[in-house]
């Protein structure tokens, strides 16, 4: 059996919601009793559709928030952010890339700086071999050196998807969150970080955990998929098993809206749309 | 006679960095009844062709085009004023944003009887009539009582409904709908299509389709205008796009969508494409 | 290829730094009233730099000979003296060139005491959140409750009249301004996705703060640093003019306008051309910090 990168044992998380003078304030349960299993080298895709608690699940993967009950094993050690912190080396662990590439990347910053800065404050590692790592990077991701001194604001959203991509795996991590990726990219550019993603994780053998609410992106990129509805997981098996039996009403709702583009339902649609 | 007739519609906007070709020479008609799909990535110029039509784009944006008939009239010769009273009436546009195309000041209600009173001059109580009617027409449940209701009081899905009910409250000829359901979950989405394919069968109206979404396209379109960096690039009915399609863009287009995928890696358009964009197109 | 082509402005081989100063000059040369600001500012500025070379006279030289002389188109102008004299024989021109510097000292060292406490305090606000917060805003609160120049008075008061304690009483009443915008900036940027990036990335809480943050909340307090630096001026005049800020015979504007009060029926000039350096110098200030805020804030751009 190969080694488990990510574990998640009943995660909970709440959040309270007002309580002001006279009232006391509501709980919401963003996420309830979410349990999953992510091997080395594999991808986990979470679909949902927004406010389902996918994004709030992700942020506890990434271990920005803690959860408000459950475990959160990575490379079987459990976090514990509340009663232990965060050691560096658990922050190396996992990395994230968000869905807006115009938000995610500093205005004020060159590129160089946004791919250094992780390990100018995580390491010892002199500002030569700082830069020479950057630079590796960058070409890795399909980027040019003359492309080091700019700021973001002169990259395409698809370059700085690239970039995004490239700043989270400096620190060599095991496990790449990837919070809608590609939701905010031109078709054609979507297919190019795709492929992207696709060649780092062979490369550098890593997991990913892949949010997404395009179907057909998740039955391209993973191979577990876990369905979010309300904050709790209804459906979750081998992406093969969910796609062609679905258990869960919602899991088929979802799959019936999902735009058809084949020729096949083109024509049938035409045919009702003439009767 | 065509619904809406565009012929060499060139579009530029004056910028810092010099003039900006945002539509270039695209020619386009729709029919009454029709579904045309303007398909593109971002910077294709398809948001922009139609607001041109609209003449909604800003000062700084110079529109010049061989002809632009709407229903008969010359849009180009018309002043503001006799724009006015058809745009929103003959016209109407739905946008991507649902939620910031409705003012949060005031309630649904209001909004949709201020375009009843500009352009059917009705009175009050006609007008609330109608505003409820128009509401149920789009779905939403117990409209007497969401018409006191404020657009933040409202999800995604419903505000999107409120802009299509006041787009078809004075039965436009023609709607533009721009990204109607980019913002909008997929179950959402396919209810906002349904909805919107409805009226335009019971109506008859002309539309418009500007989107990204091959998926969409698929769903909703009679034909299909491919536009690629402010240029028409394909035109064809929507079985033969997808069935056939000519121009290489196209192809590229949608060879990269994830369903099409068969290999390992996804054919980008780049690979595909190489920016040939006069290359493939049938003599 | 669609992915690696960049914008258009990046197209063209030029320094980003340049293009970036170049889009800046576009948007603010724009509002001709902030250009005309600008060119009457520098030109303040060049008076107050070369005051040595160019004043005729020194700023405390008296002509016991030629008392309350007017300005040289009027009868009995004395020809010596351009502007015409004072009360004690010194020569108006000379004076109104030496007080550009203090008008422009007092501007300079108040806005930077206030941005930079203003920035620090409302850095820590925006940031730590929670009951830091609220302690620091309505302490805020409370001292822009006072009006701000008799705030400025009450602490001159107890600190002892003179230009320095002016300047220290001007910068205390406007650093809340500076808290309340730097802490707005930073609430709305600590959520963005960049800030979230870098924490992930593993950055710490100073760094965050002044590295990630801070940078990006530096528009909004560059406008509001050229607005408060005319306001500066202007109560730094206000309080010259109540007998608590610079005192006699420094030829700071207010101060001058104070000491010619009683002459006001009998020597019009005396009080009119101190009153219209003020005048001009903060009139062109807030038109510079107008067009400032248009290239600046990128709500208010238009594409």
């Amino acid at each position: 059996m190969s080694e488990i990168v990510l574990e998640g044992r009943n995660l909970v998380r709440d959040y309270h919601i007002g309580g002001g003078l006279f009232s006391s304030g509501r709980v919401i349960h963003a996420v309830k009793d979410v349990s999953f299993k992510v091997e080395k080298g594999k991808t986990l895709a979470i679909v949902g559709e927004s406010g389902c608690g996918k994004s709030t699940l992700a942020r506890i993967i990434t271990m920005i928030d803690a959860p408000t009950a459950g475990e959160l094993l990575i490379d079987g050690d459990k976090v514990d952010l509340v009663k232990d912190g965060l050691t560096p080396e658990m922050r190396r662990k996992v990395q994230i890339v968000f869905q807006n590439p115009y938000g995610s990347l500093n205005p004020r910053q060159k590129i160089g700086d946004v791919l250094g800065e992780p390990l100018l404050v995580n390491t010892a590692m002199p500002t030569a071999e700082r830069r020479d790592r950057a630079m590796q990077m960058l070409l890795k991701v399909g980027l040019g050196p003359e492309h080091f001194s700019r700021y973001p604001h002169m990259f395409s959203g698809g370059q700085r998807q690239r970039i995004a991509i490239a700043r989270a795996l400096m620190l060599n991590p095991r496990l790449l969150v990837l919070d809608e990726p590609v939701s905010a990219l031109d078709l054609s550019v979507q297919a190019q970080v795709l492929n992207l993603l696709a060649d780092l994780q062979d490369e550098f053998d890593l997991t990913y955990v892949f949010i997404s609410h395009d179907l057909s992106v998740v039955r391209y990129i993973a191979d577990d998929v876990m369905v979010m509805y309300f904050g709790e997981a209804v459906e979750y098996g081998g992406r093969d098993r969910v796609f062609s039996d679905p258990q869960h009403d919602y899991t088929k709702t979802l799959f019936a809206a999902t735009p058809r583009a084949d020729v096949e339902s083109i024509r049938a649609r035409l045919a009702r749309r003439a009767a | 006679m065509h619904l809406l007739e565009i012929e060499n519609l060139v579009v530029e906007f004056e910028t810092a960095a010099g003039p900006f070709r945002a539509v270039d020479g695209v020619s386009l008609h729709v029919d009454e009844g029709e579904v045309l799909a303007i398909v593109g990535e971002s910077g294709s110029g398809k948001s922009v062709s139609m607001l041109a039509v609209m003449g909604l784009l800003p000062w700084t944006a110079k529109v010049t085009a061989d002809t632009m008939r709407f229903a008969g009239r010359d849009l180009l010769s018309l002043s503001a004023g006799q724009r006015r009273k058809i745009i929103g009436k003959d016209i109407a546009m739905i946008f991507q944003e649902p939620v910031a195309s409705l003012n949060p000041c005031f309630t649904v209600g209001f909004q949709i009887e201020e375009v009843l009173r500009v352009h059917m001059g009705l009175d009050g109580k006609a007008r609330r009539a109608r505003a409820i009617e128009l509401l149920n027409d789009v779905g939403i449940p117990d409209p007497e009582q969401r018409l006191g209701a404020f657009p933040h009081q409202m999800s995604g899905g419903q505000c999107q409904r409120v802009m299509i009910a006041i787009a078809i409250a004075c039965n436009p000829k023609l709607l533009i709908a721009d990204e109607p359901t980019t913002a909008l979950d997929v179950t959402i989405q396919k209810q906002i299509l349904d909805l919107l394919m409805n009226l335009q069968a019971e109506t008859g109206m002309g539309m418009i389709m500007i989107t990204h979404n091959m998926g969409v396209v698929a769903e909703t379109a009679d034909r299909v205008v491919v536009q690629y960096k402010g240029r028409k690039m394909e035109e064809a009915d929507v079985l033969s796009l997808f069935e056939a399609p000519r121009h290489n863009y196209t192809k590229a287009l949608l060879a990269a969508l994830p369903d099409r995928a068969t290999g390992d890696r996804l054919p980008t358009i780049s690979s595909i494409f190489n920016e040939d964009i006069d290359g493939g197109a049938p003599a | 290829m669609a992915d690696t082509s960049t914008t258009a402005a990046a197209a063209k081989p030029v320094d980003p730094r340049l293009a970036v100063l170049r889009e800046f000059w576009f948007y603010f040369s724009e509002n001709r009233g902030a250009v005309i600001g600008l060119w009457v500012f520098l030109f303040v500025v060049a008076i107050a730099v070369f005051a040595d070379l160019i004043a005729p006279y020194g700023a405390i030289d008296q002509y016991r000979d030629a008392l309350l002389k007017p300005p040289f188109w009027q009868e009995g102008a004395d020809p010596r003296f351009l502007l015409g004299t004072d009360a004690v024989g010194r020569d108006m021109l000379s004076r109104l060139i030496y007080g550009s510097r203090f008008s422009l000292f007092v501007g300079c060292i108040v806005v930077s005491g206030a941005l930079v406490v203003g920035v620090v305090v409302g850095l820590i606000a925006g940031y730590a959140g929670g009951r830091i917060d609220t302690l620091i805003m309505r302490l805020m609160d409370i001292i822009l409750a006072f009006p701000s120049l008799l705030l400025a008075l009450a602490l001159v008061a107890v600190l002892g009249p003179s230009l320095v304690n002016a300047m220290i009483a001007i910068a205390i009443v406007q650093q809340p301004h500076y808290v309340r915008l730097t802490r707005a900036a930073v609430l709305s940027e600590k959520t963005k996705d960049y800030v979230v990036a870098a924490r992930v990335a593993g950055a710490r809480p100073l760094r965050l703060m002044f590295v990630t943050i801070l940078p990006n909340c530096l528009s909004p307090l560059i406008v509001q640093a050229a607005l408060s630096f005319s306001t500066a001026i202007l109560d730094a005049a206000a309080l010259g003019f109540l007998g608590m800020g610079a005192q006699p015979p420094t030829p700071e504007w207010g101060t001058m306008l104070a000491e010619a009060r009683e002459f006001i029926l009998r020597a019009w000039w005396v009080v009119t051309f101190p009153g219209l350096a003020i005048l001009i110098t903060v009139l062109a200030i807030n038109l510079m910090g107008d067009g400032l805020r248009d290239a600046l804030d990128p709500k208010l751009k238009r594409s």
